[in-house]
């Protein structure tokens, strides 16, 4: 189909053009761990408070590291205007919102993957369980549909780097107060039937997400 | 004419409401409980709150019917109700603040409908920076259109949080009002406050679309001066 | 109005009716109705904000009219978006090309958003017209203002396009870029491809195209052969479209 194969190489050509300068990557990753040093500065850390607030701080290292990764979206399609070379293409204007947003859950999964080893050495907090693996799964996908559309908004401002956050950040936190229960809940040992609700909350907000912006993005490029 | 009339008739609404609140409301609570039902400033928040919530669903609605028809009387619609909506928010998070100390001691709780109430208020408000830093007028309608309708699909999410989550807030009060008395001054509030903010709302588009008039005309001008 | 005509029967391969696009306040185009033979080439003329670089992206479906249609072969955007995107190529200011990518790397993407079949084969060729072959796996940011240009008609051909837009084309190259861009342009399949190209050069203009027009402040002020004209000609009559242009 012709619109997933333009999907397809919107998200590769994304994904090719990062693994060269490994710009976002880089910078991102080292967000992100600098965040989690000043988390253990700012807080007298003993286990039992650790225990307490190692969700909180790992999903404060996503959300802003994510921000921060989200915001590079569009940045490459200003460049030499390439967003219009994309909308002079044949296929959907939505192609480029999904080619788009699949290239950056490809940067934010790489990011956590990498992020959250270090997060368990650390803070000594065993963070990989399937449990939390899956939680992160589906609220990066939240992140990444919301991040999307919100950095082709900001893209053309006038202050592009602070625009994202005060966008994003309000409306994906029930996404982050969800994702911080349900990690509590995975880090105490608990069931998926105990965090059945956060993940239903997690679940209906990324349905949401995925669908609306792909409605309203045409309307965001269009001049 | 109409924003005149409906202006004197929420005034009289409003006059009518607080009326039966202070007066009526204490004393009702004639078994002494403290719960909030019998407190003056519940049948405040709650209008309140639901006009507040009513705006926002008039920012998503004219949103939608901007990018339809592209006339930029539905972008003052949207704006006009969003600063409503905001200002309607502000209200509904003092009035809680200020109830909250009394019942419970402290100006502020971080429980589930406290905090998506605050956090519902912070998208309104970055409705307006992103206007704000938008130069050009149909790009501004359009990215505030679309941030109109984004912010408010976030809203049942919101809600369903509200519902998971039942902690210091006391939810369902507004289910067990017993007194009729109470059912009355509730819906007066409500009916006053939405009636306000019809006025509110008609005022706001008939401002700004005078500003418009007058900012079309000044370019014209110009436009004629330079041949 | 009188509309240029090659052959009558064949459908304008470009057409514009009461065209119109405005800013907020600013028309930009005011009421354009043009119509361009197929296989036939149109240079366009017309002071800085006459609303030349407008047309061309309004033609090239990337901006909407405020009014007026525009035909692709008879067709309009509305009927058949793809389609009629699908037959225009355009070479613009920008390259429209990803600097941390190869030359190569950037075609392959731009076949596969167009769908072009024989991708590989056709990326090759594409490179082959352009004389870019030795560079294909060289980023494209290390590329010279001229093989930028050369990479960007590259792009635009890269779908056989029966429709060519260009604007300003020339802009940042020297005279033997300038020739070996021509001569790209008219080689493929020359006489089959429309093209219409913005320009301010009236010598290089007069040279490849068959008709001109010149747009002042949104409007169409005047259409000719260019085989009716000479530069002469050509330049006292854009003065005398462009003087009631107010400093």
């Amino acid at each position: 189909m012709k619109f997933w194969s333009c999907v397809r190489a919107i998200a590769w050509k994304d994904i090719l053009s990062e693994l060269r300068t490994r710009e976002i990557i880089c910078s991102v990753l080292v967000f992100a761990v600098l965040i989690l040093v000043i988390f253990n500065f700012a807080f007298d850390l003993n286990p039992d408070l650790i225990r307490q607030i190692a969700p909180g701080i790992l999903w404060v290292a996503f959300a802003f590291s994510g921000v921060l990764a989200l915001n590079r979206t569009f940045i490459p399609e200003k460049e030499e205007n390439c967003l219009e070379g994309l909308m002079a293409c044949p296929v959907a204007r939505e192609a480029i919102y999904v080619g788009k947003a699949i290239g950056s859950l490809f940067f934010m999964l790489l990011i956590e993957i990498i992020i959250l080893p270090i997060f368990a050495l650390l803070f000594n907090v065993a963070v990989i369980q399937p449990e939390l693996i899956v939680v992160t799964l589906l609220a990066t996908v939240g992140f990444v549909a919301v991040g999307t559309i919100f950095s082709a908004l900001a893209v053309n401002t006038r202050a592009r780097e602070m625009v994202l956050p005060i966008l994003f950040l309000p409306v994906v936190s029930p996404i982050i107060i969800a994702s911080v229960k349900a990690s509590a809940i995975s880090l105490a040992g608990q069931s998926w039937r105990d965090m059945t609700i956060w993940l239903a909350i997690i679940i209906v907000f990324d349905i949401i997400y995925l669908t609306v912006p792909v409605l309203v993005f045409p309307f965001v490029v269009e001049e | 004419m109409r924003i005149r009339i409906l202006l004197i008739l929420s005034a009289v609404l409003l006059i009518a409401t607080i009326g039966l609140d202070m007066l009526l409301i204490p004393h009702l609570d004639t078994a002494n409980t403290g719960f909030i039902q019998f407190s003056p400033i519940f049948y405040w928040h709650i209008p309140v709150a639901w006009v507040a919530l009513f705006a926002f669903l008039c920012v998503f609605v004219a949103s939608i019917a901007y990018l339809v028809k592209r006339q930029p009387f539905w972008d003052i619609v949207a704006t006009t109700s969003a600063e409503l909506g905001l200002l309607f928010t502000t209200m509904f998070l003092l009035t809680g603040s200020i109830w909250a100390k009394f019942a419970w001691g402290t100006w502020w709780t971080w429980d589930a409908r406290l905090t998506s109430s605050l956090v519902l208020w912070i998208i309104y408000v970055a409705y307006f920076l992103l206007r704000a830093y938008i130069s050009g007028a149909e790009q501004r309608a359009r990215f505030s259109a679309v941030f109109g309708i984004l912010g408010f699909v976030d809203v049942p999410i919101v809600i369903l949080t509200l519902f998971v989550t039942k902690q210091m807030h006391p939810g369902d009060a507004a289910f067990h009002l017993d007194k009729p008395q109470m059912v009355l001054t509730l819906i007066l509030g409500v009916v006053a406050f939405t009636v306000l903010y019809f006025a509110l709302l008609f005022f706001g588009i008939h401002l700004k679309e005078d500003a418009a008039e007058i900012s079309e005309m000044k370019n014209m001008v110009e436009e004629e001066s330079n041949g | 109005m009188n509309n240029v005509t090659a052959t009558p029967t064949a459908p304008p391969a470009v057409e514009t009716v009461g065209l119109a696009k405005s800013f907020g306040n600013f028309k930009a185009i005011r009421g354009l109705d043009l119509k361009v033979p197929a296989g036939s080439s149109l240079a366009v003329f017309g002071p800085n904000g006459a609303g030349k670089t407008t047309l061309i992206k309004i033609l090239a479906s990337i901006m909407r009219p405020t009014s007026g249609k525009v035909l692709i072969e008879g067709l309009e955007l509305k009927d058949d978006a793809e389609g009629v995107r699908a037959k225009l190529g355009l070479v613009a200011h920008q390259s429209y090309l990803y600097g941390n990518l190869s030359a190569w790397e950037n075609l392959d993407f731009y076949a596969r958003m167009y769908g072009v079949e024989d991708r590989v084969k056709r990326v090759s060729e594409v490179l082959d017209l352009v004389s870019m072959t030795a560079r294909r796996y060289d980023r494209f940011s290390t590329f010279s203002r001229g093989m930028q240009q050369r990479m960007a008609i590259a792009r635009a051909l890269l779908h056989r396009p029966s429709v060519l837009l260009l604007d300003e084309p020339e802009t940042g190259l020297d005279q033997q870029a300038l020739g070996a861009m021509w001569d790209i342009i008219r080689r493929e399949e020359a006489g089959k491809r429309t093209v219409i190209f913005t320009s301010h050069s009236f010598e290089r203009a007069l040279s490849v195209c068959d008709d001109i027009i010149i747009i002042e402040r949104g409007r169409l002020a005047f259409k000719e052969r260019a085989c009716n004209m000479n530069l002469g000609s050509l330049k006292k009559k854009y003065g005398e479209c462009t003087a009631a242009v107010k400093p």
